[in-house]
Order: C-alpha cells, then structure tokens, then sequence
C-alpha cells in the first residue's frame, strides 16, 4: 500500500524531542470500588513505536490506558513521563507531553473543524493570554497531516466518521505531543475508514516520530501495525511482545478463549488469525448433509 | 462583535425607555434635568429618581441570571439546565415563607438577607447530596440532589403557606419575582456578591470550553474538570442567590438568554458568554417596560412578562436555526 505524501513538520520539534520521549508504568493497579480492574501491569515505551492495548471486554485495558495519561489515579505503582512521576507534574505540564483521545469525546453543537482542533491548544494557554503564531502553525499542520485543511470551516456535524475521527486526532496532534494515547480509534468506523485513521497513525509515527499507544479490538489489525502488544487478561498482563511473540493460539485461547489458526498476513506479512466458529461453513454443511439424510 | 455592538445600543437605549416610560411618561430632557439638579422636585423628577434605581436593578439581574445559566448550561452539557436546578429558588422561597410564618419579618431589607441565607443552605445541600460516592460531584448526581432538594422544600413551603392566609397575600408578591421594590440601598450589600461571581464565571470559561467535550479529553487537554465545575458551581450560587434576594426568583431567563446566546454566535463559551452578558438585560428590561406599558397605570411583575415575551422570541429564533439546517 502507498503511503500518502505528508508535508514535513514546519516546526522541526517533533523529531527532536521525541528521541528521549518514553512513558514506562511500574505495577501499575486500578481500583473501582472493591473491583481490581488492573493489577500490576508494566510497561515500557519509548524510541518512536507503536503500541497496541488488546484483551477482551472488561479486561482492563482501557483503565490501563487512562491511568497512562493520568485520567484515573491507580491505587498502586506510578507512571514515569519522561523521566518524571505522572502524577507530581502540573497537569498542563502533561499535556504539553503526552495527548490522549479517550473513546468518545462530544463535539459542541455546530463548532467548526478549524475550532475544534484549535481546543488542542488549550495547555499552552493561561488566563487571558492571546493565539499566537505557534497556535495558529501547530493547528494549521494537524490539519494539514490528517488531510482536514480542506474541511477547516466546515462544521464537525456535517463530518462521515472517518473525517470526524481524523478531526479528533488533529486536536490531539495540534496538543504537540511526543506521545498520543488513543481508546479504540477506529471502533465504529467501517472498514475503509479503519485502515486509513491506521495508516495515518502510522504516518505521524514513522514523520514525525511521535510514540503511539492504542486500545483495540481488531487483533489482526493491530498485529499489522503495532510494534509491540500487550495482551491483557482479569487485569494483568498476560503477554508483552512483538506481534509475532503476542499473537499465537495459546495466547488468543486465554486471553479472549477462542480458538484460532494463525496464518501469515499476505500484505504485510505479520500475523493474522482464522477463528474457528460453530457455524463455520464446515459443520454447517455437516448439519445440513444429516438433516438431507 | 457587530451582534455585540447592536446589542449593547438597544441596550442603552431600552435603559432610556426604561427610566422615561411608566404610569407617567417623562420626557428624557426632564430625567437628565432630575440627576443633573438636585433641587428639582417635581413629580417627574422624583419619578425618574424611582426607575433608575429599577433599571439598574434590571440590567443586573439580567446579566446575573443569563451568566448563570450559561455556566449551569456549560458546567453540565445540558442545554436545558438552568440556576433553578441549584435548589437555590426553593431554598430562597422556603427560607422567606418560614421568616414570614414563624418570626414576623415583613421588611424587603430583611429579606434580601433571609433569601441569601436559604439559597446559600439549598445550594450547599444541593453539593452535598450531589458530591456523596467514590465518584464525588457528578452531573447527573447533581441534576438529580438539585431536583430532590427542590421537591422537598417546595413541599415544605405549600405546607406552611396553605393554612396562613395573610402570609399568602404578602408570600405571592415575592414569588413572583419583580423589580419594582428597587432601591439603591438595598443594591449595595448585594454588589460584591455579583461583582465576585461575575469575576469566577470569567475565569472559568476557559474550563467550560474544555468541558464542553467531554470530562476525559477536557482532562486529557490539561483542565482540572471538578475545580473548573466547582468553581462554576460557587459562581452560579452568589449570582443567583444575590438577584433572587433582590427581585425575587425569575425564572426563564437563566434557561433562555443562554440558548438563544448559543444560537446566535456558536459554540464557544467566551462569546456565549458575553451575549449573554448582553441579551439577559435586554430580555429583563424589554419585559419589565412591557409590563408597565400594558397595565398603565398599575404593572405586572417582570417575573410573569418575561416568559410571554421571550417564549415567542426564542421559538422564532429556533426555527430559523432549523429552518437554515434543513
């Protein structure tokens, strides 16, 4: 697949800074109420990768992903950003570091794309202080990189889903991050539009080496993508690795409990797995072969 | 800007009808003449002295209740929130009644302190119900303690109204919220309470703007989502509690102004904001002068003019918006 052009980072700090970017977690835990929903999972980011979260529902990874960008406070263990404690730093200071686009944010009634992904600006901002040159340049490249420039004055309602998410990832971007969290970006888009947020995340992170981490469900997709998984399960870590390490049988039975073949990708040659479902045309026809008789 | 700039000419000008207009008409040269000299005596004079003291109020608590509901509407993403979902009206109402009924207070000026305390208490119980559980202060916890506090102490207030007649008659009058008892004196200690509100709705614009997108990516951006809404809370709280005590609890346009404001110029808190700084007097001052107009030479309360009048408005502006999306 050809990647499409994308124009250069105008600011030149991207690549810069994210060579000593990294985010590590060390045991981390997360409580609701009396429910653990997380317990001791590490994680070590860093060096422009990207990552992706898998596990079945309810199996913590999303709470895993906030704790990582500081939305819930885990009960256990820290998050180290950049070499410091996530939680001793300002918040703002956060998110000039780190950016993160939780799963379903709301789009105030009739705000412009322009105005939306310009919001991404807000931790560069205190009381009163006016829209400065690396505003307008930090927006202007988000939407240049996410392919919205076109769009800027169109309003968000009148967006397909995949110019909607590609709008959110631009207020993330315009955020100037080294590291960008994502909660199921590509969950309620149809196909096509999967693999082009996919391909743009890929993208940002080979241009500008921007560090990703991403929840998702599609395991096959994330194994086309991701640098490295982790597979979660009741809130542990189950296995950390490459793609080729994460996405075996044994690994799919216990974390999802399905039983799969694995086969090579023939696009991008990762792992891919087949599943097997009671349904699947083999027994069918089986049933409908005994029934005949 | 230019919506703005009109807004604050009809403004001036609605504050000029406001003083020259009422069971007597005086002429505007005749208002200057009765603040530029003293020793003039005439009934007009002494008349127009009356109503600038009621347009000031007007203007006030106009732009109190239409801020407050832009904050309640902001710090909750509920467009149809509004400051009596605080509890404060009830609270107010029920603290007055029991002033009436049980210690004989009778005098505006000891009211404009009853209805600030039972606000303050309504409003403060309001958050506490609201911030109890692991989650603390959540919109719908608190949608539903404002509904609950309300309930209760409406309830409570027909309980000690019904069988007192007289506390009744003097009850309704309050109740139905008007400027006409308006007095400089009574104004001032109220002042700061709206100056400070005022003062934290400025600040935590920034905060509603993040708001609006949810609690998590507002904090993902770097906003302190329960300082920003607690701050608004305690904001919402001295501006209603501070124009109830004066004109009594209006209701619609804390719920209007803010909408309307929202039609008209988009989706960011900072311009809603200041339209609504804008339209809220305009709503206020237009319906108290329509309803000296209309039932010369008596009035009727601004509380009951300003839904008849701003009810057809809003409708109007509504459909155009539809009508425009369609």
């Amino acid at each position: 697949m050809k990647l499409p052009e994308i124009p250069t980072d105008p600011l030149n700090h991207g690549q810069q800074q994210s060579q000593s970017a990294s985010l590590s977690a060390q045991k981390i835990s997360v409580a609701y109420g009396t429910h653990l929903a997380v317990n001791g999972v590490d994680l070590d980011a860093h060096g422009g990768q990207i990552g992706a979260i898998i596990g079945a529902n309810g199996c913590g990874k999303s709470t895993f992903l906030r704790a990582l960008a500081r939305l819930v406070k885990p009960q256990g263990g820290t998050v180290i950003l950049n070499g410091h404690d996530i939680a001793k730093l300002p918040t703002k200071r956060v998110a000039t570091q780190l950016g993160i686009l939780p799963q379903s944010p709301i789009a105030p009634d009739g705000i412009t794309v322009f105005d939306l992904v310009s919001r991404g600006r807000y931790p560069y901002h205190r009381f009163g202080s006016h829209w400065s040159r690396q505003d307008q340049d930090a927006v202007e490249h988000a939407l240049e990189v996410t392919h919205m420039s076109d769009f800027a004055d169109r309003s968000v309602d009148q967006l397909s889903g995949g110019q909607r998410q590609r709008a959110w990832i631009a207020l993330t971007l315009a955020q100037d991050t080294d590291i960008v969290l994502l909660d199921e970006p590509t969950t309620y888009l149809d196909v096509a539009y999967q693999l082009e947020v996919l391909d743009l995340l890929a993208d940002l992170n080979a241009i500008d080496g921007i560090i990703i981490i991403m929840v998702i469900h599609d395991i096959n997709l994330a194994a086309r993508y991701a640098d490295w998984i982790l597979a979660m399960k009741d809130g542990t870590c189950d296995t950390f690795g490459t793609p080729s390490e994460v996405i075996t049988p044994d690994v799919i039975r216990r974390v999802f409990g399905m039983d799969v073949r694995i086969i090579q990708d023939p696009e991008s040659k990762t792992p891919m797995i087949i599943a097997d479902s009671r349904h699947a045309l083999g027994p069918k026809r089986e049933i409908l072969e005994k029934e005949k008789l | 800007m230019l919506f703005l700039c009109l807004g604050c000419v009809t403004l001036v000008i609605l504050s000029l009808v406001s003083v020259a207009i009422g069971s007597r008409t005086i002429p505007l040269n005749e208002v200057f003449h009765a603040f530029s000299d003293p020793a003039d005596s005439s009934v007009s004079a002494a008349a127009a002295r009356l109503r600038v003291p009621r347009t000031i109020l007007g203007i006030l608590a106009g732009v109190a209740l239409a801020v407050a509901g832009t904050l309640m509407q902001g710090m909750t993403r509920n467009p149809l929130a509004d400051p009596s979902i605080l509890g404060l009206n009830s609270g107010a109402a029920f603290a007055i009644v029991v002033s009436m009924a049980f210690f004989g207070l009778n005098t505006p000026k000891q009211f404009i302190w009853v209805a600030l305390i039972g606000s303050a208490i309504a409003a403060l119980a309001v958050w506490l119900l609201g911030s109890m559980g692991p989650s603390g202060a959540t919109i719908l916890k608190l949608t539903l303690a404002g509904a609950v506090v309300t309930a209760m102490l409406s309830s409570l207030t027909s309980a000690i109204l019904l069988p007192r007649i007289q506390v009744i008659s003097t009850y309704r009058f309050w109740q139905v919220g008007g400027l006409s008892g308006a007095r400089f004196a009574l104004m001032v200690p109220v002042l700061p309470m709206l100056i400070g509100g005022l003062t934290l709705a400025l600040l935590t614009i920034p905060g509603i703007n993040a708001l609006a997108m949810g609690d998590e990516l507002a904090e993902g951006l770097g906003s302190r989502v329960k300082f920003t809404r607690g701050v608004a809370w305690i904001a919402a709280v001295l501006l209603s509690a501070g124009t109830t005590s004066l004109a009594g609890p209006i209701g619609f346009v804390g719920l209007v102004v803010p909408h309307a404001a929202r039609l008209l110029v988009g989706s960011d808190y900072r311009h809603i904001l200041a339209a609504s700084a804008v339209l809220g007097p305009i709503l206020l001052l237009a319906a108290d002068i329509i309803g000296r107009v209309l039932t010369r030479p008596s009035d009727v309360e601004v509380g009951i003019v300003t839904a008849i009048i701003g009810a057809p408005f809003f409708i109007i502006l509504a459909r155009g918006r539809m009508l425009r999306q369609v």
